[in-house]
């Protein structure tokens, strides 16, 4: 168990900034994710972490030593890759037992910790099949084996589901914050899957261009976001922007409702909402549109919960209310977050 | 199959096909008139020049023919027994297990450090890799007469490193391939160097292939490099090290170019191979048959060898 800590960490390759700058640090034990779209740099942070990768500037600490030299055997860390890297040629014992080998334990420590570690995955039956005669989730669960006999004071997960089909991985998520609730151990996992982020994670750090966007529980990055990007890339369907005058506001699609289902009030958004397209995804219903007395330009939608008894059709016009505290500011030029108006309510050139 | 076959059926409905080329339009989509056409020339290439000649040196062999006399018997296995009894056949054989033997374990070690250096990212590797495959760019015989001239008796400049580390008197000479022990290392180094690119190409290809992931988990897991070497790499290299070894002994065991050129099988029969032998009695010696005898002893090695290596390469990276 140890905390991870990262000050002011830079990677260049060549003229590109993978991880420009960044200060993070996890609690003990803590689950963190990190989130953010392809050649965000998160994969680069984490393989930084692991001492895959020297950085241009700055230091990565675990457990309040600086690693930053050391190579990835001195680091006590565990990871897992997205293909699992299993080492094809040897058998599952064989792959579980290779951190112990290259560790020096002596041999007759190996079966109580083999036993021990596939007692817990559930993998005892695997033992003497070789990789390739495992199946997706039976891949997880024995690099996951390899990297818990090592015991070790941070695990790193650099997108371990998303090679395994949709069904296997809502379990395969579900037994993965099983595994760490129970071991305890720091773990800083990364994904572009923001519902595998905010499902896993305790905190979730949202990364783009290098840079932490915002680091907050799943519950703040989703309903508070720091900034237009993070609004846009946590939440699908993303959170609705609209430019209004001089600023751009913001809400979640499950909060634009019909207005006659949540009966107008004071402090409501209450808008004509033009209807375009209604997917209906059986859960839910999916109501494409436009909202052209704030922003013509926008595209808008509205998540309908199929427990909502309305009727919607495309081509109409309906009256449609947001909550005034559902509502976010954003800075029109720079996306950040900026305080309401004392009204609480977008100006609108008709009032 | 079933796809063109149905679009055929669907033209003989119409009675045309879309370009109006009727059923012939189709005729060579299908599968098996394609696909044989295709391979024909491969197999009747490799008839007339691999299978024919075979099956001459099988009959030559239970024959008793010889160059300029149209005497043709079969004498069965007479001839075998002949060219067994030659003392200097055993000698061949010998010799030539012992440098395709000797010559593949250096290789095999060499290749394997060559191509990991070659696998480095360095300054120039372009370069170096290009350097590397020229001797199997080069003819065997071409290369085989550099190398003659490199150990020539007289002027060779291996008696100056000689003189200097004190092996020979200033001035002396070391006459590489006027002795039985030195010709033989000769022979050695040279197929070596004539076998080692191509080898060094193979596992070169195979090291690219073992994904980066495994090798940067063996790192995370704890291994320094001579693990990582003995229990990762080289066992995922196995099966492409046994091609590397296959092509190798094959190349070697079957080449009778470089003894040719460089020995001659001399001093005496201190260098003489299988496939020299067979050349010098069958078609310097006119001994057709006994040549052809003598040389059917490399089939059943190459055959076995062939069929053992493969199963071992399937079977590794099979599994």
């Amino acid at each position: 168990m140890a905390i991870v800590q990262t000050q002011e960490l830079r990677k260049e390759f060549g003229h590109n900034t993978a991880v420009d700058g960044i200060n993070l640090k996890t609690e003990e034990g803590e689950y963190l994710v990190l989130l953010g779209p392809s050649g965000c740099g998160k994969t680069t942070l984490l393989r930084l972490l692991a001492g895959l990768e020297q950085p241009t500037g700055g230091d990565v600490l675990i457990g309040g030593n600086v690693v930053t030299r050391l190579p990835p055997r001195a680091r006590k860390i565990a990871m897992v890759f997205q293909s699992y890297a299993l080492y094809p040629h040897k058998t599952v014992r064989k792959n579980i037992t290779f951190p112990l080998a290259a560790a020096g334990v002596p041999k007759e420590e190996w079966q109580a910790k083999v036993d021990w570690a596939s007692d817990v995955l559930g993998i005892g039956r695997l033992l003497e099949r070789k990789p390739r005669q495992l199946s997706g989730g039976e891949r997880q669960r024995v690099a996951l084996a390899r990297a818990l006999v090592r015991e070790p004071q941070v695990f790193l997960f650099d997108e371990p589901l998303s090679n395994l089909d949709a069904k296997l991985r809502t379990i395969a998520r579900d037994e993965l914050k099983e595994f760490q609730r129970r071991m305890g151990v720091t773990t800083v996992y990364v994904t572009h899957d923001q519902v595998e982020a905010m499902g896993l994670g305790d905190r979730v750090a949202v990364l783009n261009n290098g840079q932490i966007q915002q680091l907050g529980t799943p519950e703040e990055v989703y309903a508070d976001p720091a900034n237009t990007f993070v609004a846009t890339f946590v939440g699908a369907p993303p959170m609705n922007l609209l430019h209004v005058r001089d600023e751009v506001i913001g809400f979640r699609p499950e909060n634009l409702l019909p207005a006659q289902t949540v009966g107008e009030r004071e402090g409501q958004l209450v808008c004509e909402f033009e209807i375009t397209r209604v997917e209906n995804l059986g859960s839910d219903r999916y109501v494409y549109g436009s909202i052209p007395e704030l922003d013509p330009e926008a595209k808008v939608i509205a998540k309908l919960p199929s427990t909502l008894d309305v009727s919607v059709s495309p081509g109409a016009r309906e009256r449609y209310a947001v909550d005034g505290s559902k509502l976010r500011w954003f800075h029109r030029d720079t996306g950040q977050r900026v305080e309401p108006p004392a009204s609480g309510l977008p100006q609108r050139a008709d009032r | 199959m079933s796809s063109p076959a149905g679009t055929l059926e669907a033209t003989r409905d119409t009675g045309k096909g879309p370009s109006g080329g009727g059923r012939w339009f189709y005729f060579f989509e299908r599968d098996r008139v394609l696909g044989s056409l295709m391979l024909s020339p491969a197999i009747l290439y490799l008839v007339l020049v691999v299978g024919y000649p075979l099956l001459l040196a099988f009959f030559y062999a239970f024959s008793d023919v010889t160059v300029g006399s149209n005497k043709f018997d079969f004498v069965g296995l007479k001839t075998f027994k002949t060219a067994i009894s030659d003392p200097t056949f055993k000698t061949a054989l010998a010799h030539s297990f012992e440098i395709t033997a000797i010559s593949q374990v250096l290789v095999v070690v060499l290749c394997t450090i060559l191509a990991f250096v070659l696998a480095a990212d360095f300054k120039g590797k372009w370069f170096l890799r290009f350097l590397v495959l020229l001797p199997w760019t080069t003819p065997v015989a071409l290369g085989a007469i550099i190398w003659l001239w490199m150990v020539d008796s007289i002027f060779t400049p291996f008696d100056w490193f000689a003189a200097k580390l004190g092996v020979i008197p200033d001035g002396g000479h070391l006459v590489l391939l006027g002795h039985a022990g030195t010709a033989m290392g000769t022979v050695i180094a040279v197929q070596t160097w004539r076998m080692l690119p191509l080898a060094t190409v193979i596992v070169l290809a195979g090291l690219s292939s073992i994904p980066r992931d495994v090798e940067e988990q063996a790192q995370v897991d704890g291994a320094g490099f001579w693990r990582r070497l003995f229990s990762i790499q080289l066992p995922m290299l196995a099966p492409v090290i046994l091609v590397a070894i296959l092509f190798g002994v094959v190349f070697t065991f079957t080449d009778m170019a470089v003894i040719f050129i460089l020995t001659g099988g001399g001093p005496g029969t201190a260098t003489q191979v299988l496939p020299s032998w067979a050349f010098y009695k069958g078609i310097n010696g006119g001994n057709l048959s006994v040549g052809a005898a003598d040389a059917l002893f490399m089939f059943p090695v190459l055959l076995g060898l062939s069929a053992v290596v493969l199963k071992l390469a399937h079977r590794i990276g099979g599994e």
